[in-house]
């Protein structure tokens, strides 16, 4: 059964009905749905992200049934259009309105930080998606965990497998113009020049950017690779104009440019790309392999790095609502638990977090290959149990600012 | 009539007053302050819109303008008070350039500047990462405190914001019924005519376009009052564009038009959005519409519609009153 | 800097350019006749980027594909012009409202038939290998899209001006009563300027997609720049519309090789200037 919006309307009803008819003791009403705000993107220009995490929510409650333990799930799916403002209003009505126990969402970094103030006043937790460094680092929210990402925390081991692995010594970096992006670079020059490597060149487009021919003019010609930190359509674009403009030079990239839900779509352009992801469809991991065969089967794509996201989420929230005995009332408790889970066997591997609720996993590298005529991410070296401050330690990390287009500095930069 | 109209204002004004307590649910309590707000920006793209015939594409840059110095100042230790009429006070100058460099063009130029105009801020909030956090957005630390008044509860903020629009109003009334609001109708009829009567037009212009972006500032600060955050996605060529929109459907050549248009649009973006997938296509769709049937805006156009309706119903008494005067 | 730097940001700058030409020259043609800022636009250029993709993925012939899908958008704005259109002219404020309504459907239901993903068109075979000039690679199929447009600013300056209905446009431009009054038949020359002006946007959109993609979003990137040429070029003008066109293909493509940090002010400051000291742009027609 798929969970649609009026199916849940209708459970609703039929509880709150039933509750008020037969003055049902608070005891028992307590042992009702688990109420779960759904915080995406399904309008306007970020839908592409936002609708793969819808299909990674549905898939994961349509297999276990609509459960969580032993407890019904009530989902609610609110549409921010990747709008901060909409983001907060939607959060608003989730919380304010449905009553919910907890939030999984949003997709931006931008709309997380719109509700982080609220999120804080409410105490709701929150499975977040969003890459944004400090709501786990310098200005830590206590009702985050992230079981996914920090912006940077995949590009600390791509550096580290560029500069010791690779061998390379001079590399070009592209990005959005924006903080997923700035991050992202910052992230992967920190651990590549630390290894002595060389980030020679450094530049950053408008995400409404139309066209990116008179960057790519600019790249240098002896580069040993260049790496991407472009999102959803941009990425899409950028490695499809670079080979446009002939330019062979090795592709290095963030968690999002080459992934899987738009891989066949880009063809031979995308081939050889390594980047940097804590998720390949590749996985062998069973339930990975279970995940892959259903958003396939339910779909008909292939599931990318969102819908991995958002089912990620629901596997750690089924722990944690396991660990705390399904009590999601009590807050306090819910939310020790969801920060000390640990899930052995999430499609990722093996997850745990640190106290600021970030995730510590594995962190793969993988390489675009083409096997039996398709397109995918295998994985040619996995780094264990990588979190956010890796390699380096948690409070030199954070004595420093936060990733940004001037930190790390650039002293290598060539003009 | 007038003794009418009081009698309908009074209504509105209860039941405006009463709407916490009518529907209760915090959610909507906020829903309602920010039809509010925005009706606030309808009103002020309207002054210019409406009574001028100067269509902008630029307002949503007071959001940046006022609401970035507002944080700002506040950050940097002013208090709420001070750094409310500093924000006002740098927003209001800045309309009065823009308003310069708008007025050179007429018609589609005057749209392109205000557009660019409001463009450049955008960028400015996007590129400025170390003043305004780039796309992260810059955080209010906390909601003003008029005369000691906690406004963090739903409703008082409601209030305090129906407090603000009633002023607003009130002042936006004023002035279209004023020497003023005339003079700057005929510079929207007759300009030539208005300035051999020896009006000096563009002056009357100008000052409009700093009303508009004064009253658009206010506006802002609510915004940032009620979001606590505000980011460049805010003041983008969307939103202004939400703005003029909201002001065009509702009816430019009335007061209550924008009002009607705010509530229409932060309804189904907000609201109906839950319901219907495919919201955006429904905001369109009404938009073509109500086009097509009132083409000058819900408000003249439903008024234009009670007119037939009580004419039908007492048409010997109506022909009666038009036979005569025909 | 070196000589090749100026070669290869002057051929992106005038490639850039021929398919703004593409873009923005209906806009201009609508907009000069019938004072009708049509911001369905972009979305009519992304429209036909789509239409592109999909009929290019049951293996339709590139160049007929951009024609039928330039047809096909043109249709639509037939039909936005009379069933829409028609019923509000001289309505400005009303223009405005129904095209960016109409622009909001558009969008939400290419996002709807087309999902989020964004959609490659690919180029023709033969022009996929880029060339090389002065050792430096140039996209081929870039160049191709600049000659199209020089074509088709050719072609359309012998309609304008060599031709009866061309002669019958630019009476409507000049003076749309005169022209009324010496027997032009004003009303079917609208749709058939309004078809003129989709059906440029929707080819646009075919033969801008495989430099841009298809993808939510392009209505929106695409439209701010439509509007930009035709104001620095001056509405109306198909020359202005031309010189507009490359005036912002070398702003965008130098402004932002010089002075990165300039990236988001590089079209809209100058925009701004020229309407302040020449407010009916570079080569006006008429008062915008």
């Amino acid at each position: 059964m798929a969970i649609n919006r009026r199916t849940v309307i209708k459970g609703a009803l039929a509880t709150g009905v039933a509750s008020q008819a037969f003055k049902i003791p608070a005891a028992v009403a307590q042992a009702g749905p688990i109420r779960i705000g759904f915080l995406t993107v399904k309008t306007g220009p970020l839908a592409s992200g936002g609708l793969q995490m819808e299909q990674g929510v549905t898939l994961f409650f349509k297999e276990r049934g609509n459960k969580l333990g032993n407890r019904a799930v009530e989902l609610h799916t609110a549409d921010t259009g990747g709008n901060p403002a909409q983001a907060r209003t939607k959060t608003q009505e989730l919380v304010e309105r449905l009553n919910v126990h907890c939030l999984i969402g949003p997709l931006a970094a931008f709309e997380a930080l719109a509700i982080d103030d609220y999120i804080r006043s409410t105490q709701t937790p929150i499975l977040t998606v969003a890459g944004a460094e400090d709501i786990t680092q310098r200005k830590a929210n206590p009702w985050v965990v992230r079981p996914s990402a920090t912006s940077a925390q995949t590009s600390h081991p791509l550096g580290d497998y560029a500069a010791k692995d690779l061998k390379f010594k001079r590399v070009a970096t592209f990005g959005d113009d924006f903080a997923f992006g700035h991050e992202c670079v910052a992230g992967f020059q920190r651990t590549f020049e630390d290894n002595g490597g060389k980030v020679v060149q450094k530049l950053f487009t408008p995400l409404n950017a139309p066209d990116y021919g008179t960057y790519i003019s600019q790249l240098k010609p002896n580069l040993d690779a260049v790496f991407t930190a472009h999102a959803g359509s941009n990425g899409f674009k950028f490695i499809k104009q670079l080979r446009e403009y002939g330019n062979k030079t090795q592709i290095l990239g963030g968690f999002t440019p080459v992934d899987e839900s738009l891989l066949q779509q880009m063809g031979d352009d995308a081939l050889g790309a390594i980047t940097g992801n804590w998720y390949s469809a590749q996985l062998e991991f069973l339930g990975n392999k279970k995940f892959v065969e259903g958003i396939q089967r339910d779909f008909k794509v292939d599931p990318g790095v969102y819908a991995a996201e958002t089912y990620l989420c629901c596997e750690v929230l089924e722990q944690a609502v396991k660990d705390a005995g399904g009590k999601v009332e009590d807050k306090a408790a819910f939310m020790k638990a969801l920060k000390t889970v640990k899930v052995p066997n999430t499609i990722r591997g093996p997850v745990s977090f640190d106290e600021l609720g970030n995730v510590v996993g594995n962190s793969y590298i993988r390489k675009v290959e083409k096997k039996g005529g398709k397109y995918v991410n295998t994985v040619i070296k996995t780094y264990a149990d990588v979190g956010q401050f890796w390699p380096y330690k948690q409070d030199e990390f954070l004595k420093n600012p936060v990733y940004s287009r001037d930190f790390p500095p650039s002293k290598n930069l060539e003009n | 009539m007038t003794r009418w109209n009081a009698i309908w204002l009074a209504i509105v004004a209860a039941l405006l007053i009463a709407v916490p307590t009518v529907i209760g649910n915090e959610f909507y309590v906020n829903m309602a302050s920010q039809v509010l707000i925005y009706a606030l920006f309808a009103l002020s793209i309207n002054m210019m819109l409406g009574y001028g015939g100067m269509v902008s594409l630029g307002h949503a840059g007071y959001l940046g303008l006022a609401g970035y110095a507002c944080i700002l100042l506040t950050i940097n230790g002013f208090d709420q008070l001070s750094a409310a009429i500093l924000a006002l006070a740098f927003s209001t100058v800045m309309a009065g350039f823009f308003g310069m460099l708008s007025l050179r063009a007429p018609g589609l130029g005057f749209i392109m500047i205000t557009l660019a105009l409001g463009q450049i801020v955008w960028g400015i909030a996007y590129r400025a990462n170390d003043l305004t956090g780039g796309d992260n957005g810059l955080r209010l630390p906390a909601r003003p405190m008029p005369f000691g008044i906690d406004l963090n509860s739903a409703p008082r903020f409601y209030y305090f914001a129906l407090a603000v629009v009633a002023v607003a109003l009130f002042f936006i009334w004023r002035f279209s019924r004023s020497p003023f609001g005339a003079s700057l109708m005929g510079a929207r009829d007759q300009p030539r005519r208005m300035s051999m009567l020896g009006h000096n037009v563009w002056l009357i212009r100008w000052l409009t376009f700093v009303l508009a972006g004064f009253w658009g500032s206010v506006a802002s600060l609510l915004f940032v009052y009620y979001n606590l955050f505000l980011s460049p996605h805010a003041l983008g060529l969307q939103q202004s564009a939400e703005i003029l929109l909201m002001a065009i459907l509702g009816g430019a050549s009335s007061l209550a038009g924008p009002i009607v248009g705010a509530a229409i649009i932060t309804l189904v973006k907000n609201v109906i959005s839950s319901y219907v997938e495919r919201w955006n296509t429904l905001l369109g769709a009404i938009f073509v519409i109500v086009i097509i049937f009132m083409p000058y805006g819900l408000v003249p156009g439903c008024r234009e519609l009670w007119r037939r309706i009580a004419q039908r119903r007492k048409p010997s008494a109506s022909k009666a009153a038009s036979e005569p005067a025909a | 800097m070196q000589w090749q730097f100026w070669i290869i940001q002057t051929l992106n700058s005038v490639a850039f350019g021929g398919l703004l030409f593409l873009l923005s020259s209906g806009f201009s043609l609508i907009f000069g006749l019938m004072r009708i800022p049509n911001l369905a636009h972009g979305a009519f250029f992304m429209l036909g980027a789509y239409f592109g993709y999909s009929l290019l993925a049951r293996g339709g012939n590139f160049w007929l594909v951009a024609l039928v899908a330039g047809l096909g958008v043109g249709l639509l704005g037939i039909a936005l012009e009379r069933f829409v259109l028609r019923q509000i002219s001289g309505n400005e404020q009303g223009q405005v409202l129904v095209t960016l309504g109409v622009s909001f459907i558009i969008a939400d239901i290419c996002l709807l038939a087309w999902t989020g993903d964004p959609m490659p068109l690919p180029a023709p075979q033969a022009l996929r290998r880029p060339l090389i000039i002065a050792g430096y690679a140039f996209p081929t199929y870039r160049l191709v899209v600049l000659v199209i447009a020089l074509v088709a600013a050719v072609g359309l300056y012998f309609l304008m001006e060599r031709t009866r209905i061309g002669a019958m446009i630019r009476a409507g431009v000049d003076d749309m009563e005169m022209a009324r009054g010496v027997g032009i038949p004003v009303s079917r020359l609208f749709t058939l300027v309004f078809l003129l002006g989709s059906t440029l946007a929707g080819i646009g959109g075919v033969l801008g997609g495989p430099i841009l993609n298809a993808y939510p979003g392009l209505d929106a990137d695409m439209l701010p720049l439509a509007l930009i040429v035709v104001i620095l070029g001056g509405a109306g003008s198909l020359l202005g519309a031309f010189v507009g066109s490359f005036a912002v293909g070398f702003l965008y493509n130098f402004g932002i090789a010089l002075a990165p940090d300039l990236a988001y002010f590089v079209l809209f400051l100058p925009m701004v200037l020229v309407l302040v000291f020449l407010p009916q742009g570079l080569f006006g027609r008429v008062q915008l």
